[in-house]
């Protein structure tokens, strides 16, 4: 107790030294902090966090710096501003307690956005912690892009939340690149509500951090479609761990998941795949699937799907795979005259590109090609 | 000197040994088809000589020119100009036919000391052949192999052989699973690889294959060892009589015999 006690002391400190805001927003504050001090950080004891010790993020985390300015959070973030991601997740009531900069997109109703918009974050000063928020807000009919880039040097924390509401009928692609440096630690919740007949994509792409912890929850409306996609690439001692949480609330929707992992040395991944299809959800079409390459022997893949069907007419399917290089593949390219090398590279990159495919901005398709191109081609044999 | 000698070669899978002492000399220009029932260890000299690694190498030689191919790793084999048509092309999904084709094609380009071929000059040579096999272009934007047909999987083997001009061509099996029609157009793309520099051993059980792709010796293998060789009246014979008229048995056959 003292101990929890002597933390909660620390917090309150930093708390308080936060320069005082709106009482809108003192208000979303003190309720996220009270939230926060009453869980505390999450343990490996708790089902959400079984896989993954957050203990070395906690440090960094107490290491924020205040802001010297008071926040400029516009009017217009009021109604929806932390009405979506959940206090219940200790870093998401983190977030909150330090509302501070909030970028705000609003996307005006029927608007068709040619260009992607693209947000970066770079991490911040050594030791220190960030809490970025971000809230977007496409109007009915509208179209856009938006991408998340996540980067950065040293050893620091970066907890971000972003909310986007996705009015009826809107189609949304979101991406997320997050190549943060990789002795830092990454904690990002995703919160999307999908209006009817609504299209949201979501692509998260994580390559660096020492750590990374992502939460993608989607809530979908009658007819609304989601298309949750996910790549890790882990080496080293790095962890990753995505959590995706899929809420068909209504009849008539469909949620397509395909998240795919690249596993190298001692790095560990976790995917936790919750699909929920309520009472009222009838004629749900939901497809999970998780893909795992392992390289090496002491990579580690905690994989799980959790499904919660209260409907009974619907079409709920999940599968989970783990396999290593395929040598039958590697011989064939070998013998048509491909270094072994190469054929490795090739075939590992072949196990990425339904999901680069996927990516519909073409910079950022190229880019990445670059990155992984890049990535394998390093790789020690 | 010789294309390709094999002496006394001898390999195993496991603990069970395949191959007992072959010993076979294929010169410049010739083509040598090794005929037998299943088990008797065709695809498995197949594989030995393209440097698969399933198989354990007990014993013997094999040069290629003079070169140690048995020491050399498959894509050195492969850049030395060995080519095996699988008698199971392998199915790669995410790697397209066109990109994997031109990597193949620099790599032997580099290693024989020739430029590599630009985008435009890859096109060209890739279009010729691909009329060569009768093949629809589309496939060379797919996967390699992925959801062709079995015909389709056979004429991508001999399309990439004709690409790639070995000097020493492996077919095994590439009638296995074959109709006539795409039967003689598969032929009809190894005939016109015949050259006097090149040489070729076409492995096969049944003898239509040799109607088309007409022999200049024809060798009989039977548990691991090659027990008749002579020309390619050899071939007719077997289809007359069977391997039985040899006093060959498939394993099938044989728990019959009993």
């Amino acid at each position: 107790m003292t101990a929890v006690a002597e933390q909660n002391a620390q917090w309150l400190e930093l708390f308080t030294q936060q320069p005082a805001a709106e009482p809108w927003i003192q208000a979303l504050r003190e309720e996220a902090f009270a939230r926060f001090s009453a869980q505390g950080f999450p343990t490996t004891h708790h089902e959400e966090w079984r896989f993954t010790n957050v203990a070395p993020v906690t440090k960094v985390a107490r290491a924020a710096r205040p802001a010297d300015k008071p926040a400029a959070i516009p009017e217009q973030a009021k109604p929806h501003l932390a009405k979506y991601a959940s206090l219940d997740h200790p870093f998401v009531a983190l977030n909150t307690a330090f509302l501070h900069d909030v970028r705000v997109i609003t996307v005006p109703r029927g608007a068709t956005l040619e260009a992607p918009i693209e947000i970066t974050y770079e991490g911040p000063a050594e030791g220190t912690a960030a809490h970025p928020r971000t809230l977007i807000l496409v109007g009915a009919n509208a179209q856009c892009t938006i991408v998340e880039t996540y980067k950065g040097e040293g050893t620091y924390f970066t907890n971000a939340v972003t909310e986007i509401v996705v009015a009826d009928s809107a189609v949304v692609d979101h991406y997320k690149i997050q190549q943060e440096s990789l002795s830092a630690y990454h904690i990002a919740t995703l919160q999307a509500a999908i209006g009817r007949s609504a299209a949201f994509s979501s692509h998260s792409i994580s390559l660096g951090g020492a750590l990374t912890r992502n939460d993608v929850n989607a809530v979908l409306s009658e007819g609304s479609d989601a298309n949750i996609n996910g790549l890790y690439i882990v080496n080293g001692t790095q962890h990753v761990d995505n959590h995706t949480a899929i809420d068909h609330a209504k009849p008539h929707a469909t949620s397509h998941e395909l998240y795919k992992g690249i596993l190298d040395g001692q790095s560990h991944a976790v995917f936790n795949g919750k699909i929920i299809v309520r009472q009222d959800a009838q004629k749900t079409d939901s497809k999970q699937t998780n893909k795992n390459l392992v390289l090496s022997d002491d990579a580690v893949i905690d994989t799980k799907p959790e499904l919660q069907i209260w409907a009974d007419d619907v079409r709920c399917t999940h599968g989970a795979t783990i396999g290593q290089l395929d040598s039958e593949m590697l011989f064939y390219l070998q013998s048509r005259g491909i270094g072994r090398k190469d054929a490795r590279n090739l075939l590992i990159y072949a196990f990425a590109q339904d999901i680069v495919d996927r990516i519909k901005v073409q910079s950022l398709r190229d880019s990445l090609e670059r990155t992984l191109f890049e990535k394998f081609h390093e790789h020690p044999e | 000197m010789s294309l390709l000698e094999i002496i006394d070669l001898r390999a195993k899978v496991g603990d069970r040994e395949i191959l007992k002492g072959i010993n076979l000399t294929v010169k410049h220009g010739e083509v040598h088809a090794i005929m037998g029932p299943n088990g008797s260890g065709k695809s498995t000299l197949a594989g030995v000589l393209a440097g698969r690694e399933l198989y354990e190498v007990t014993g013997g030689q094999v040069l290629l020119d003079g070169k140690d191919l048995l020491e050399m790793a498959p894509e050195d084999r492969a850049r030395e100009g060995v080519f095996l048509a699988f008698q199971y092309p392998v199915e790669i999904p995410g790697v397209s036919n066109m990109y994997f084709l031109k990597a193949a094609v620099n790599q032997i380009r580099k290693h024989r000391g020739q430029e590599e071929l630009d985008a435009m000059d890859f096109l060209n040579l890739v279009r010729e052949k691909m009329q060569i096999m009768k093949m629809d272009q589309t496939l060379l934007n797919r996967p390699v192999n992925t959801g062709f047909s079995g015909g389709e999987k056979k004429r991508n083997e001999i399309f990439q052989m004709a690409v790639l001009e070995p000097k020493l061509a492996i077919l095994d099996e590439t009638d296995s699973g074959l109709d006539i029609d795409a039967l003689r157009t598969v032929s009809g793309g190894v005939n016109a690889m015949r050259s006097p520099e090149r040489g070729m051993i076409v492995v096969t059980h049944y003898q239509r294959l040799l109607n088309e792709i007409v022999p200049d010796y024809v060798h009989v293998l039977a548990d691991g060892r090659l027990v008749k060789s002579g020309g390619k009246e050899l071939a007719l014979e077997l289809e007359a009589g069977g391997y039985a008229a040899l006093g060959i048995y498939d394993e099938e056959e044989a728990v019959g015999r009993v």
